[in-house]
């Protein structure tokens, strides 16, 4: 069980932020995300996109972004839990334990939601009947792709993840790769090879198909796949692979006890805290009157719920603000004083 | 201005008046239309503004720009009719307009 003034759930560009504001007035924090990587949407939607409306950022992508919040966390020891769900938050005297999908628990008086427009998940296929077969014969990603050799791999998808992994998988294993219209929105190289490879019967494409059906019983024998004019074809596979990227879904954060609206939170704008004392939403995840989606909210958001959370972690302490300009205490944080 | 008229998946029918120069997304989420989520706010970035155009109407509307497929490829049951609502900039021509919106959004 680790001990912490703050936990923060979102390692967006509203949790880094919210991080750097918690760790300059003097408090510890720890920081969960579902993603295998910092930067939230900023990372996963849009890395290399401009945006034109952070403060004082004439123009930056969000990996820009992402990285320059980083290096404004340099001064301090921020510790990541990345790959990792919170999936349990209860009340235990005056703290909140919490537990993640990763085994960590947190004992802590501050959670911070920073969670965007939730945790991203894979995006699934549409038929019911594929759930029964998921993580045993259908997957969403490749953690071994040893168990692939020999057998008939059928990979659906038209991105670089579905291209990558047919080409790599063809090397040792029979390769379907079905894809719901003719063109493919990977790198164009990879796009050549897999051509290549279809030509010397290395693949068996597939286009304007979609997966339809899946059968089998313990495993999966064979699935049926519908042309765009209504055509089923049978194929036999002993594996499936799904590669139609991520969805942000608020996931457990439903069960917390939490005021819901839609797919956001209900804040105060004294301290971004939700309806119970000592978690807070801040960032796109949260609500009240007069809320923009913007980035910029997030930081003001982080910044106040910080402050509120010293209440909480510090209850016999008085909070000083401070500038960063003059404040010996905060410059010698950041580490600009001995 | 335009009228849209939006058919959920269990067929019901919200007619809605709908300003030009928004999208048809927009006119959805201002107006409460249950089934399009558009958890990106607009940005072609999540394909849960997915709506189904009719035929007849898929061929007059504004074509679809770079993108568009690509995110399409990951939307929940993407047909040869899909769009991203979020694309569609409502106009004057547009009046009259019907979109399916799918079961789910993923």
């Amino acid at each position: 069980m680790k001990k912490t003034d703050a936990l923060i759930i979102g390692a967006g560009p509203t949790g880094l932020f919210t991080a750097h504001q918690l760790k300059l007035i003097g408090l510890d924090c720890e920081i969960v995300d579902n993603l295998d990587k910092i930067g939230g949407q900023c990372i996963e939607l849009y890395p290399d996109k401009p945006i034109y409306d952070i403060p004082a950022v004439p123009e930056c992508t969000g990996k820009e972004l992402t990285n320059n919040l980083l290096n404004q966390l340099k001064p301090f020891d921020i510790k990541f839990h990345l790959s990792e769900r919170v999936e349990k938050v209860k009340k235990e005297d005056n703290n909140w334990l919490v537990k993640t999908s990763g085994g960590n628990s947190f004992l802590t008086p501050n959670v911070i939601i920073a969670g965007g427009v939730g945790s991203f998940e894979p995006r699934k296929f549409s038929p019911k009947e594929c759930e029964k077969f998921e993580n045993k014969s259908l997957f969403y990603s490749v953690k071994d792709k040893n168990i692939f050799k020999g057998k008939t791999v059928s990979i659906f998808g038209g991105g670089d993840s579905a291209l990558d992994w047919a080409i790599e998988l063809s090397k040792e294993s029979k390769v379907n790769l079905i894809h719901r219209r003719d063109e493919f929105r990977g790198a164009q190289a990879t796009v050549d090879k897999m051509h290549a490879l279809v030509k010397v019967g290395k693949i068996n494409l597939f286009t304007k198909y979609q997966m339809a059906n899946v059968h089998g019983e313990q495993m999966i024998k064979n699935i049926d796949i519908k042309h765009d004019n209504d055509e089923i074809k049978n194929l036999k596979t002993e594996y499936v692979l799904g590669f139609f990227g991520l969805i942000m879904q608020l996931g457990p954060i439903t069960n917390w006890g939490l005021n819901l609206n839609k797919k956001t939170i209900e804040v105060d704008t004294e301290k971004f805290e939700t309806n119970q004392k000592g978690i807070y939403a801040v960032g796109d995840i949260c609500n009240y009157p007069g809320k923009l989606k913007l980035i910029l909210s997030g930081f003001h958001e982080g910044a106040l719920a910080a402050r509120a959370c010293f209440k909480l972690a510090r209850p016999n302490e008085k909070y000083r603000f401070e500038f960063t300009t003059t404040s010996t205490s905060l410059l010698k944080r950041l580490g600009k004083k001995e | 201005m335009a009228k849209i008229t939006y058919i959920t998946s269990d067929n019901q029918t919200h007619t809605i008046e709908v300003q030009n120069g928004l999208t048809v997304m927009e006119g959805a989420v201002q107006n409460d239309i249950p089934g399009i989520d558009a958890d990106c706010g607009g940005g072609m970035a999540c394909a849960t503004c997915h709506v189904y155009v009719k035929d007849d109407w898929f061929n007059k509307i504004p074509k679809k720009e770079d993108g568009e497929d690509d995110m399409l490829d990951m939307a929940f049951e993407p047909k040869t009719n899909s769009r991203l609502s979020c694309q569609i900039i409502v106009s004057d021509e547009l009046d009259g307009l019907e979109v399916n919106i799918p079961s789910k959004q993923a």
